[in-house]
């Protein structure tokens, strides 16, 4: 959280709209530990990471829609048969990752 | 827009001030209507916590267990009924806790210092160096530390030894008896988690030796004395040195103490235990 605060200060004071994704659970191995946390503006800039890399770009997706009007959401991430799951993690374990607009 | 419980969190972090941020990330179907997900509140001790999860009693509950989650310094997830109930898995809230950074102490303005001040800071912790002698402990020697203290290290541990905890570390570099001794000895009437002391074996020995005589427990400093200071990498620089030490003081916190630490590519079973 204090890695993203200097960029959302500045996205909050230049009118932004802003979103913030945490890690909120992981099972397996994973890349980042629970708490990890990005912050996503409505140009789609970012600051901070929730994994290795992997799935930032999905994150991202998930976070303009909520600045759109969507809900609150926990995303999963992660290897499951389970096609939902469309976007994996090279070291085979599971995020899920709370995605809410900054409005608290 | 005003975000209060945000400003609050974001004041508390930025002062180094511990605070936990409860959020509900699962909301079962006995919770809905009262418990929305992504409800918080802001807990602070000695403050009113900021916000709700919708429910009196689950906030009183919440509060309590994000307190006790803050004086250990560990995030975690836990389950409650939709009025706080325990045994039951109806909300799940993800306490997130931020306590203030870890601690290392230094003890000796040296070169190898300097360099473990850079590790330290990478790492990200507050870091104090303390040396008697005034012309070494400058601040213009070490622009990195958090603090520059020109005291003696058994007055500066019974000033400040009270605030050290099991997440801390003390690193006694000075490679003099007559600094290392006190030094040690005001360490070990701490509850600090990590206590190295730098040296050769033969300086190791000669240490051991006067600080037995100075009335220190022997059980005491085989069970937390690392001395020689590091884990065995081959680290021949100060900066090298500098991340031999660190790597033990993350070994030690993590658990890793009790065996040797090894390359993962020579073991089986998860690298990250939970």
């Amino acid at each position: 959280m204090k890695e993203i605060l200097g960029a959302v200060d500045g996205w909050l004071m230049g009118g932004k709209k802003v979103a913030i994704a945490r890690v909120v659970g992981v099972e397996g191995s994973g890349p980042r530990d629970p708490g990890a946390t990005m912050a996503v503006n409505e140009d789609g800039e970012v600051a901070g990471s929730v994994s290795g890399g992997c799935v930032e770009g999905a994150v991202v997706g998930e976070a303009l829609e909520v600045l759109a009007g969507s809900p609150a959401r926990v995303a999963t991430f992660g290897y499951s048969d389970d096609e939902a799951f469309s976007v994996g993690l090279t070291c085979g374990g599971t995020l899920h990752i709370l995605i809410e607009r900054l409005d608290w | 827009m005003s975000r209060p419980l945000f400003e609050a969190l974001r004041a508390a972090i930025l002062a180094g001030e511990p605070v936990v941020l409860a959020t509900v990330v699962e909301v079962g179907p006995e919770a809905v209507g009262a418990t929305q997900l992504a409800a918080k509140l802001v807990i602070r001790p000695g403050h009113d916590p900021l916000g709700s999860l919708g429910d009196r009693e689950l906030d009183r509950v919440v509060v309590r267990d994000a307190l006790g989650a803050l004086d250990v310094g560990v995030t975690t997830t836990r389950h409650y009924g939709p009025a706080g109930e325990s045994r039951r898995d109806d909300v799940a809230v993800f306490l997130e806790v931020f306590a203030p950074p870890s601690r290392l102490v230094i003890f000796g303005a040296v070169d190898f210092s300097r360099a473990l001040v850079e590790v330290a800071k990478v790492l990200g912790y507050h870091v104090t160096v303390c040396d008697a002698r005034p012309v070494f402990a400058t601040r213009r020697r070490f622009p990195l530390a958090d603090e520059v203290v020109a005291e003696w290290p058994d007055r500066f541990l019974e000033r400040e030894g009270g605030r050290l905890g099991p997440r801390d570390a003390v690193c006694v570099l000075t490679h003099d008896a007559k600094f290392d001794v006190p030094a040690v000895l005001g360490a070990l009437a701490t509850p600090v988690g990590y206590i190295g002391a730098m040296g050769s074996r033969r300086t190791h020995k000669e240490r051991w030796r006067r600080l037995v005589e100075a009335g220190a427990d022997e059980a005491a400093l085989a069970e937390r004395l690392m001395s020689p200071i590091g884990l065995d990498i081959g680290a021949r620089t100060p900066e090298e040195t500098a991340v031999a030490i660190c790597a033990e003081i993350i070994a030690l916190r993590s658990g890793r103490g009790g065996r040797p630490v090894v390359p993962l590519r020579d073991e089986a079973g998860p690298i990250h235990p939970r």
